[in-house]
Order: C-alpha cells, then sequence, then structure tokens
C-alpha cells in the first residue's frame, strides 16, 4: 500500500537568498464534507498553490457490475438508484430504456408510460440540479441559496412519492412501461409544482449570479478549454459550459424528445461560473419541457401488451391460475432477450449515462456496464486545479457536480 | 454532411486491409471488430479523417469457455454534428487473448481513456501497453484477483482478507 508523505522530497533551494521551500502534500478527504461523498484528493502544494492534485476513488465501490451478472433484468434495477442518488430516477429510466432495446420492443411501449418518463426524467434533472448548484454555493459559503434549493428538492420528493411510493431510491418504471397508472392528482401535483417552481428559480439567480462574491469565487475557476473537454470525456453541463452544445436528448433522442421544444444551453469560458449558468438555465428548459409533456399527456394503457414480459395485472395473478403461472416464470427465471449487444445513452443530468448490455440469452445480462458521468468528469479535476489555489479545488469539484456513488458504483 | 457509415467502413477496409475482421448490425448499432495490432493507427485515423472526436466508452467483456480469444475490449466511438442525423455512433472491438493480455492504450489520443483503462486493468487484467499510470483504480491496491472475470467466485472472501491482512498485522500507526 501507498504511502503518503507529508513532507515531498522535492525541495528548491534559492542560493541568492538562502531560502529553502519544499512542496507539502496535504491529504484531503476521504471524509470531508466538500467532497460530497468518500473521495479523496491528494493536493502537492507549493504554498498556497496547487502543484499536482491526485483524486482517489473506489472507497463505495460495491461491484454493482459483477452482482448484475448473477440476478435477474428486473432485480438489476433497484441497484440502479443507488448508483447516482440524487437522480435516481434519471438512471432507472435509463437502464429501462436499455433492456427495452436489447429486447426489441421500443416500438410497444404505451405513448402514457413515455410521456410520464419524460416528466420524471425532467424532474429527476432540477431534483439533480438544485443539489448541484446548492451544495457548490454551500462550499463557498452561500447558504441562503442553498436552503431554496433544498425546500424545492423536497417537494420534487413529494411528487415522487405520490407516483411510486418513495423518495429518493424510486426504482420506478419497469420494462414495458409503468407498474401502476399514475395517481389520480399527479397532474394537480405536477401543476402545482410548475406554479412554484419558477419563483425559487427567480430567487436562487437573484442570490447567486449577479452575486459579486460567488462571481469572484466561481469566475475563471477551473477553467477547462473546449479541446480538453472533448478530449477527457466531460459530458452533460461539464462539456456545454465549455462551449460543446452536445446534449444526447438532441443528438440521439429517445423516449421522443425530438418532439419537443426545447433549447441547449452553452457559455463558452469553461468555468465553474459557466457551468453554474448552464445548470441554472438547463432548469428552465426542464420546466419547459414537463409543461408541453404535461399538456399532452393522453389516456390509455400504461405498460405494454407483452405477456412474456410484463407481469399480469395483480387481481388476475390472485384469481386466474394462468395468470399465477405467468408471474412465477417471469419472476423466477426472467424475459430472455435474444443474444445480442447493445448500448443506449441518455442525458442524466451530470451527463451522458450509459447502460451497455449484452446477453446470452439466457434471463440474466451477461454483462451489464454502466458509463456513469460522474466518473469521466471526475479525471478532469486534476486539469482544471493545476495551479489554482488550495480554495478553488472546492469550487472546482463542486462545480463538476460528481456523485460518488456513481463513480465508485 | 452527413457521414455515410458504408463509405467509412469502405475507407477502412482499403486503408487497413488485414485489420478489419467483422462488421455487424443489431438493433441498429454498427458494430467493427478489428485486430488488436493496428489499434492505435485505426482510432487515429478515424478520428483525424472522420471527425469521430469523442471516446464515449471503453470496457471489456470476458467471453469464458464461450469463445476464444477470451477478451473483448469494446470501444464506443461518437461523431458530434449540428444535427441529430449527423451524430453517430459505433462500436468498435478488439479480440483480446488470455496468453498475451496486452493492448495499446488509447490515452495518446484520448486523455480520457486513462481511467476507463484503468479500470478494464483493475476489472479485468488486461494490460494497456503505454498508459502513463496503470494502476488499480476502484479496488485496493494490494488486491490480488480481477473482480469481473468471469472466473471470478464472489463468495470467496479470501482475496479481500489478504488484502488488509498487512494493514491490520500492522495496526494504526
Amino acid at each position: 500500500m501507498e504511502r503518503v508523505e507529508f513532507i515531498s522530497a522535492e525541495s528548491t533551494h534559492n542560493p541568492e537568498t538562502g531560502e529553502r521551500t519544499e512542496t507539502m502534500m496535504l491529504n484531503m478527504g476521504p471524509q470531508h464534507p466538500a467532497t460530497h461523498g468518500v473521495l479523496r484528493v491528494v493536493l502537492h502544494l507549493d504554498g498556497e498553490v496547487v502543484v499536482k492534485a491526485v483524486p482517489y476513488i473506489g472507497y463505495l465501490h460495491r461491484g454493482i457490475e459483477k452482482l448484475c451478472e448473477h440476478i435477474t433484468y428486473q432485480q438489476c434495477l433497484p441497484y440502479t438508484d443507488r448508483m447516482d442518488y440524487l437522480a435516481s430516477i434519471c438512471n432507472n429510466i435509463g437502464y429501462i430504456l436499455s433492456v427495452e432495446k436489447l429486447l426489441g420492443i421500443e416500438d410497444d411501449i404505451p405513448e402514457r408510460a413515455k410521456f410520464a418518463e419524460v416528466i420524471l426524467f425532467e424532474l429527476g434533472r432540477i431534483e439533480s440540479h438544485l443539489v448541484g448548484i446548492g451544495t457548490n454555493a454551500l462550499d463557498l459559503g452561500a447558504m441562503s441559496a442553498f436552503l431554496y434549493c433544498f425546500k424545492e428538492r423536497e417537494r420534487i420528493y413529494d411528487i415522487l412519492e405520490t407516483v411510486c411510493g418513495a423518495r429518493l431510491t424510486t426504482s420506478y418504471p419497469r420494462v414495458g412501461g409503468l407498474p401502476l397508472d399514475l395517481p389520480e392528482n399527479f397532474e394537480e401535483v405536477v401543476g402545482n409544482f410548475l406554479k412554484v417552481f419558477p419563483e425559487t428559480l427567480t430567487e436562487v439567480d437573484k442570490l447567486l449570479t449577479r452575486n459579486k462574491i460567488w462571481i469572484e469565487r466561481t469566475k475563471g475557476v477551473a477553467v477547462i478549454n473546449a479541446e480538453d473537454a472533448v478530449s477527457l470525456g466531460l459530458t452533460g453541463p461539464a462539456l456545454r459550459g465549455s462551449g460543446v452544445p452536445y446534449d444526447v436528448r438532441k443528438a440521439m433522442p429517445y423516449l421522443g424528445y425530438e418532439n419537443y421544444d426545447f433549447e441547449v444551453p452553452v457559455a463558452n469560458d469553461g468555468d465553474a461560473y459557466a457551468r453554474y449558468l448552464c445548470r441554472l438555465e438547463e432548469m428552465h428548459q426542464s420546466l419547459k419541457i414537463i409543461e408541453q409533456a404535461l399538456e399532452n399527456l393522453p389516456d390509455g394503457p400504461y405498460i405494454a401488451d407483452l405477456p412474456d414480459i410484463v407481469l399480469p395485472e395483480k387481481e388476475l395473478t390472485y384469481t386466474k391460475m394462468e395468470s399465477l403461472i405467468r408471474h412465477f416464470v417471469i419472476v423466477y427465471e426472467g424475459f430472455k432477450p435474444p443474444a445480442g449487444e447493445v448500448q443506449h445513452a441518455v442525458e442524466n443530468p451530470k451527463g451522458e449515462l450509459s447502460y451497455y448490455l449484452v446477453s446470452d440469452g439466457t434471463g440474466k445480462p451477461y454483462r451489464m456496464r454502466v458509463r456513469g458521468p460522474s466518473f469521466v468528469n471526475m479525471q478532469a479535476l486534476e486539469n482544471m486545479v493545476q495551479g489554482s489555489l488550495v480554495a478553488d479545488v472546492i469550487a472546482a469539484i463542486g462545480s463538476l457536480d460528481i456523485v460518488l456513488g456513481e463513480i465508485d458504483r | 454532411m452527413s457521414l455515410d457509415l458504408a463509405q467509412v467502413l469502405d475507407v477502412l477496409n482499403s486503408k487497413f486491409p488485414q485489420s478489419i475482421l467483422d462488421v455487424k448490425e443489431y438493433r441498429g448499432e454498427t458494430t467493427i471488430l478489428i485486430s488488436k495490432d493496428k489499434l492505435r493507427d485505426i482510432f487515429g485515423f478515424l478520428k483525424e479523417k472522420f471527425e469521430f472526436t469523442f471516446l464515449a466508452d471503453l470496457t471489456a467483456v470476458d467471453y469464458l469457455e464461450i469463445k476464444s480469444p477470451r477478451y473483448e475490449v469494446v470501444y464506443h466511438l461518437h461523431r458530434f454534428g449540428p444535427d441529430c442525423e449527423e451524430n453517430v455512433r459505433i462500436r468498435i472491438k478488439a479480440e483480446v487473448s488470455e496468453k498475451d493480455l496486452s493492448i495499446q492504450s488509447l490515452t495518446p489520443i484520448w486523455s480520457g481513456a486513462d481511467w476507463l483503462e484503468r479500470e478494464v486493468y483493475d476489472m479485468f487484467g488486461i494490460e494497456f501497453t503505454g498508459h502513463p499510470d496503470l494502476r488499480r483504480i476502484l479496488m485496493p491496491e494490494d488486491y490480488g484477483p480481477y473482480p469481473l472475470r468471469k472466473d471470478f467466485d464472489v463468495r470467496d472472501r479470501e482475496a479481500s482478507k489478504e488484502s488488509f491482512k498487512k494493514e491490520l498485522e500492522q495496526g494504526p500507526e
């Protein structure tokens, strides 16, 4: 095991003044409030300037990819919540879409399910961006913006609770559609949220966007140019903050995103402030999408009519022999996608989340690979903080908006 | 300018005649199987000539007892375009045999390949030649086996115990 020496051997001696300086190593994390989880960064410091920052990850590694090789496709769903737990509904929907692609049943999914998934996906995006902006501001000392953000986040959790009964770990849609129809008051609660949320967004905007302290702490901090950002594989606001307009919803539309009217916000400076602006504007755009989806939310079936894949209704399972058998077979053996491989990407709040599934024709995935946006985005930290001050490392980590559950999986 | 994948394949075939082994279409996705000798040249060529500037994913799959060579390293390449139709994603695979676990690293072309390759090394033990810093990334550094290999037994705790034994014996400093 590698040992970290706190005083490094490298030292420079200035013969004129007789001064001798050494770079110091500072261990930040794994238990540190501003690392948003269990991230350890070893900082090499020359005075207060960062010479090198080396992130160490893996403290939260649970081996989700390995675990999923031993369970059926439906059983993998709850594990996907535990990756990006700040937007678990987005992970869930991303996984469901990949399995549907693997099965080749995308065209059988009812419209009602697709619209509901779009609404929930965008709520998940707002939820995650609220935490991203809120904690970034909190780390830099702006407490009030954080409180406004978290107040709204509770409202989203309440909506999720009415829809699926869980607040944080949703495990909500199923392969083929929704497990239950949307609650009767769904349109009402989402409508209420649409009414109150823009006000809070304005408050956050007022608190931060032209706040002198916020600007000085984020503008020109943790800069990454477009070329490096693409080479590093950054996605999400981290890439769009550097001026590259790549958004999976536009580039490879899923769930009918091509039919919605929305913009992809792009900022050109590539600094923490630019990423903040992207997140803020994305929330406005999400509201626009939710509004459109809610307006056009169709009635009708909420789950596909695919007896081999979808569980029978609970009522029938209890009363009909055939349904009980079907239920047993699907739960016990799982449905069996034909042998093959697919990759499906979705635009998670933090960037591109893609699942690569390999099927060998059995009821369990032969291989499930998760390309998490936080894992790839985290690589940029070293590039971003080189030559900046120690305090800017906090701003950089906050503006990357990482979640360790997804980095370590 | 939209991109014609068939044309890309033709150019690839004429430029690297021995290296393009197989092309498959499944669920609307194109998979190209290449030989690992010319790996870096092919990726560099795709990036320069056809603007596949974005390495979307890099991973591996272990096909123990299913086929030989045992491992496949899987790359997903993406090409940005202003319109939806011009965004092209392809999957490129290279086979790695059990006897020779090395494959060229893509870090000179994409700096983002760094951690992705470290993860594949950590999980499968595949070695990327030319990688600047090939260390374990998620598992402890002195952990023995490679967890995502198919012959890894998830119930076997010995490796974890072994990995922390030294630390336990030494005790807190």
